[in-house]
């Protein structure tokens, strides 16, 4: 469909456009602060793309051009080639499974070239737009909950595929379309058992396994107790107190352990022990080493990281140190840096005051994208726009969680800041479709 | 439908907010709170306090040379990770090492400094491998030369006298308030003990910064917070540098001591102690493997007997016992003793005499120079039990003021760490010794150097020096100035530049009988070996008997020979004790030994005959006999004890070969080691210097 100039800015969310470029500013900073070398040309190497902040600026070019397309395509477009994508996407993603290339701890990339392609990280658009597709669907009763396992079913096909090649925190992401659905109608008793079980998977974690059986067996007598009367008057009360009991001890004595043991891979349970600052129980205690020597392999794994990380940004103080001023990033004390970790160089370099700054930045974004969504008069527009608030949320939350020590570490980038063409790529597309789509928030799409 | 749900986006802002409120609260604590702690984690990660070791102060002698000064050595550092294709066998050959070695060293070097700094690979190259490595350093990738200063003693002489400098180690740390750090050098003995702090200088400080790999990247804030170090400060030193190796040589294989004095100033022109050792041997690429050496060895070597030392003066303490008795006035320069031969008035005949009639000893002056027993034993009675002090007690106590004050049985308080006051025993010795009960009976032969008295050679140089000087002298010291002196500094010398005047009653012509008569000595008396012509010479001799314990026998060894003088004899310009042990009369070792250096000194020249002497005696072999044996039975100690501690018999097996043979009784007084141990001193590891041995279980 072919548009005149002036229409193709008409409808266009501007405030979205500027955040996005001033996101993507901070990011080529922050990237330029963690690998610039003292004495390094900057002109040429920037041209020879042979920098990090040069290839990302690249990155960026790539992404705006693509932007560019994607604003010149009409919003039908997206709604009727969604479950096309999707099909693309889970094809993309098996295809992973014989051509992936051997890197590092992943089995999720396919080498094409100089570029590394990880479908996994495009697979979100795919799942946010085959997910607004089905719940756009006339026929789509949402409060049946056979829908809701038919969107749930969508929205996690890909995080079990991602599961399967050693991208849990890829996976994780996937949660992330609940807020879709719970925008959509799933029942909030749902959202609530969810944060029960989390809640009770923590608490497996921090305390004890015999008292917090004591703990869980007290509250249901307790709440046995209370109920006495209405348990006198119907018994299925109390069938219901013992069964959830049961399933709360369950859970606790042999989901969880289940879990760690026979699912998890032994850095990720180290990480959530790290989190909490507990010994990991599931290694086995290796006695011969000496008190400094265990210590020193401790700080070597992965709370290292966090504990580098963490006095990067905390020595930041109120204003930071200055740009190209900031030591532990500078020089390498935080790994993985200009990836994963590049909030310790706004943190350690612009202090309290940026990192608040930067963090206003992401919410007046949620905030204005779930105020879009609102305004959408197509159940479509609206479901993607969750969708893409659900991503960017988990992202920037989980991102810089576990900068500071919140959340445990999966390996995700920061929208628009972290290095990494795929990231950056497709936050642009997620991004610019939601602009595309509601530009033409005046027709109904369904 | 979506009309219904509409309220659940405020509910999604909420999730939204609170977990951003959650982020903020956790920077705000780390940031805020918090943020001091983890400011100083990252200068720790960061910053790097880059000690500058300033260059140690020289140390030079009276006419300007230096006699310890600074030298470069290479230590060969390497980068593990910068090896790349290296010819290791060829590497291996030039460096005279295994390849196992060299895999042990790389490995140690990695695990130490990690794969991309330098550590050490060989410490202290000797010329030879440093040449050798230089012309074919372009094949070895990752091995550099990094320079070291070194000590150096061009003249090779003077080792007790400047000290050494050594690794700091824990005691020295924690005494210094952890001013000095692990592998730091500080000066363990002598001048470089003493004027430690003059001579280390000021170290400067540069604040590196440092990557996640320990690499050195830059300065901290553009350098500001550096500082400079400064180069220790010289030492100017009384020393002469020609004299004191003289004095060496001739001391060479003699156990003893000598000091040299100039009376004027009180600066030591030289001081020897006999076993001596090379002080270049402690430095350099053997420098651990000869200090063990030298510790180990019995005779020690590394005991600076010129003051510590400690002597019976005999004769030799004949002039002072003279002065005591003028100066109290309990005798004058005329005073004469009828000696028979040997002193009957105490009822048992001692001590003898090796005169006997003819006015030997008529006055003070024919007293010193026929040596009279009697008369000195006599003259310390008369001196103790002066009237004016009411009783035997009292009188020894001021007596023993007396030899305090000539510097005997304290210390003087030269610039050397270490010395000796020797021994003047106090009155409750011999009140116990004698239930409270004696007279000057009791230790009558005090007055000849005997009974307790011990004295050290220095002590009796400075004697010498308050005869010649006729009542005062400067406490002996080997530094008169240091560069670019501070009032610290001042202080620190100020000791050294004080008069100490000892006898206030006493004539000029008490000190010319004294004078003279240790004049006479040389002339026509135990000192004729003495005599220099143009130059008069004032002497006295000593002799002493020692005894020492060996295998539960008390055996009699030869007699100590002991010589002090000083010349000339107005205007004195040098004073000198000499005491060289186990070497028989005075005049004919430590006599000699004295002379050469008079002459030395006095006219830069030697006689034909000193020339000879000098010849004769640098080549003379007086170690006593028994130290072999003590040798062999300390070592076979430490083998035992080492065998017990670690069960490796490498070490004791020598001497279980040699228990094994017969051992024969071997006539005469000395006993010889048995037969053909050859190894005077066999080097056993000494348990402080290592760790611990890992004594394995056996189950």
């Amino acid at each position: 469909m072919k548009q005149q100039n002036p229409a193709l800015s008409k409808g266009i969310d501007w405030s979205l456009i500027w955040i996005y470029l001033l996101l993507v500013a901070v990011g080529l900073t922050a990237i330029f602060a963690a690998t610039y070398k003292e004495g390094d040309a900057i002109i040429q190497t920037f041209l020879g793309f042979k920098t990090d902040y040069s290839k990302q600026f690249f990155f960026f070019l790539t992404g705006a051009v693509i932007a560019f397309f994607i604003l010149l395509t009409d919003s039908k477009f997206f709604s009727a080639t969604a479950n096309l994508w999707y099909a693309i996407g889970i094809f993309l993603l098996l295809i992973v499974f014989p051509f992936h290339s051997k890197i590092k701890g992943t089995e999720s990339i396919i080498k094409m070239g100089a570029f590394n392609f990880q479908p996994a990280e495009f697979c979100k658009i795919f799942v946010s737009l085959a997910l607004a597709k089905y719940l756009s669907r006339p026929e789509t009763d949402f409060t049946r909950i056979r829908s809701q396992m038919i969107a749930t079913g969508i929205a996690l096909l890909p995080a079990a595929l991602t599961i399967l090649q050693s991208e849990t925190g890829l996976a994780l992401v996937y949660f992330s379309f609940f807020i879709v659905m719970y925008r959509e109608g799933l029942p909030s008793i749902i959202l609530l058992i969810g944060f029960a079980v989390a809640a009770l998977i923590v608490a497996t974690i921090i305390i004890d396994p015999n008292t917090l059986a004591i703990i869980l067996t007290t509250i249901a007598a307790l709440i046995i107790y209370i109920f006495r009367r209405q348990i006198k008057r119907n018994k299925a009360i109390l069938m219901r107190i013992v069964l959830f009991w049961v399933l709360c001890v369950g859970i606790q004595r042999f989901a969880v352990p289940y879990i760690f043991e026979n699912i998890l891979q032994k850095h990720q349970i180290e990480r959530i022990y790290d989190l909490f600052g507990k010994d990991n129980p599931y290694v086995e205690k290796d006695n011969t080493l000496t008190k400094a020597e265990s210590k020193k392999k401790k700080e070597s794994g992965s709370s290292y990281n966090v504990r580098q990380s963490k006095i990067a940004i905390g020595s930041g103080r109120v204003f930071g140190k200055g740009f190209l001023n900031a030591t532990q990033t500078r020089y390498d004390f935080v790994p993985e840096q200009r990836t994963d970790f590049i909030f310790c160089t706004v943190g350690e370099g612009f202090g309290f005051v940026g990192s608040i700054i930067l963090l206003g930045l992401y919410l007046i974004m949620l905030f204005r994208i779930v105020t879009i969504a609102e305004r959408q008069r197509s159940t479509f527009s609206r479901c993607y726009a969750y969708g893409v608030a659900g991503v960017f949320f988990f992202h920037i939350a989980i991102n810089i969680g576990m900068t500071v020590g919140l959340a445990p570490v999966i390996g995700i980038p920061l929208p628009f800041i972290s290095y990494g063409g795929t990231s950056l790529l497709t936050f642009t597309i997620l991004l610019f479709i939601l602009i595309r789509l509601d530009a033409d928030r005046q027709m109904v799409l369904r | 439908m979506s009309v219904f749900n509409q309220s659940r986006s405020k509910v999604i802002r909420i999730i939204f907010l609170v977990a951003f409120i959650f982020i903020i609260a956790q920077l705000f604590y780390l940031q805020i709170i918090d943020g001091r702690h983890r400011q100083l984690a990252a200068m720790d990660n960061a910053v790097f306090a880059k000690v500058d070791y300033p260059e140690r102060g020289i140390i030079f002698d009276r006419k300007g040379r230096a006699i310890l000064n600074n030298t470069i050595i290479y230590d060969l550092m390497v980068t593990p990770s910068e090896i790349k294709g290296i010819d290791t066998l060829d590497f291996c050959q030039l460096m005279g090492i295994t390849i196992e070695e060299f895999i042990q060293r790389v490995n140690d070097a990695r695990f130490k400094n990690g794969p991309v700094r330098p550590s050490i690979f060989k410490g202290l190259l000797t010329k030879d491998i440093q040449a050798r490595f230089e012309e074919n350093s372009w094949k070895y990738p990752g091995f550099n030369l990094v320079e070291r200063p070194l000590r150096t003693y061009p003249f090779n002489a003077a080792a007790h006298i400047l000290g050494y400098i050594r690794e700091a180690d824990a005691r020295d740390i924690e005494r210094s308030g952890n001013f000095y750090k692990q592998g730091d050098y500080i000066g363990k003995t002598g001048l470089e003990s003493y004027y430690e702090d003059v001579l280390m200088g000021q170290r400067g400080v540069q604040y590196m910064i440092k990557d996640n790999k320990n690499r050195l990247v830059g300065h901290y804030e553009n350098g500001s917070f550096d500082t400079a170090s400064i180069a220790g400060r010289g030492l100017k030193t009384s020393i002469d540098i020609e004299l004191q190796q003289l004095a060496e040589k001739l001391m060479s294989n003699k156990v003893g001591g000598l000091v040299a004095i100039d009376p004027k100033t009180g600066g030591i022109l030289a001081m020897v102690s006999g076993p001596n050792y090379d002080p270049n041997d402690l430095t350099g690429p053997d420098g651990s493997k000869n200090y063990s050496k030298l510790v180990l060895d019995v005779t020690g070597p590394m005991l600076n007997r010129a003051i510590g030392g400690r002597y019976e003066p005999g004769s030799t303490f004949k002039p002072l016992g003279a002065l005591v008795a003028l100066d109290e006035g309990v005798i004058t320069p005329s005073y004469g003793y009828p000696c028979g031969g040997r002193y009957t008035l105490c009822g048992h005949g001692k001590p003898a005499c090796t005169h006997s009639g003819g006015g030997h000893a008529a006055n003070v002056r024919l007293s010193i120079a026929n040596s009279c027993n009697a008369y000195y034993a006599h003259v310390y009675r008369l001196a103790v039990d002066n009237p004016k002090y009411r009783n035997v007690k009292l009188g020894y106590l001021k007596w023993k003021e007396y030899m305090n004050a000539f510097g005997l049985g304290v210390k003087l308080g030269l610039d050397l760490p270490n010395e000796n006051k020797g021994n003047i025993p106090d009155t409750s010795v011999y009140n116990k010794e004698n239930n409270g009960r004696w007279t000057s009976c009791t230790n009558l032969t005090l007055g000849i150097g005997q009974d307790k008295m011990l004295t050290t050679p220095l002590q009796m140089a400075n004697a010498m020096c308050i005869v010649a000087n006729r009542g005062y002298y400067f406490t002996p010291h080997f530094v008169d100035k240091i560069d670019g002196e501070t009032d610290d500094d001042s202080t620190l010398l100020n000791k050294f530049r004080k008069r100490h005047n000892v006898f206030t009653q006493i004539s000029d012509t008490a000190y010319t009988a004294v004078i003279e008569g240790m004049n006479d000595v040389v002339k026509f008396g135990t000192a004729r070996v003495a005599q220099i012509p143009g130059i008069d010479v004032c002497a006295k001799t000593g002799t002493a008997e020692n005894y020492t314990i060996l295998d539960g026998r008390r055996i009699k060894l030869p007699n100590n020979s002991m010589f002090v003088c000083f010349a000339p004899k107005e205007n004195p310009k040098i004073a000198i004790a000499v005491f060289v042990q186990n070497a028989g009369f005075g005049s004919t070792w430590a006599g000699p030994i004295s002379r050469i250096l008079l002459e030395k000194y006095i006219n830069d020249t030697l006689m034909k005959k000193s020339e000879a002497d000098l010849e004769r005696i640098s080549k003379a072999n007086l170690m006593p006999a028994y130290f072999k044996r003590v040798q062999y039975k300390e070592d076979s100690i430490r083998a035992y004890k080492w065998f017990k501690t670690t069960k490796d018999s490498a070490y004791i097996k020598k001497y279980l070969r040699a228990m094994n043979s017969p051992v024969k009784e071997v006539p005469g007084r000395m006993p010889i080691p048995m037969k053909k141990v050859t190894e005077t001193a066999i080097i056993i590891p000494v348990e402080k210097y290592f760790r611990k041995p890992v004594v394995q279980k056996v189950s």
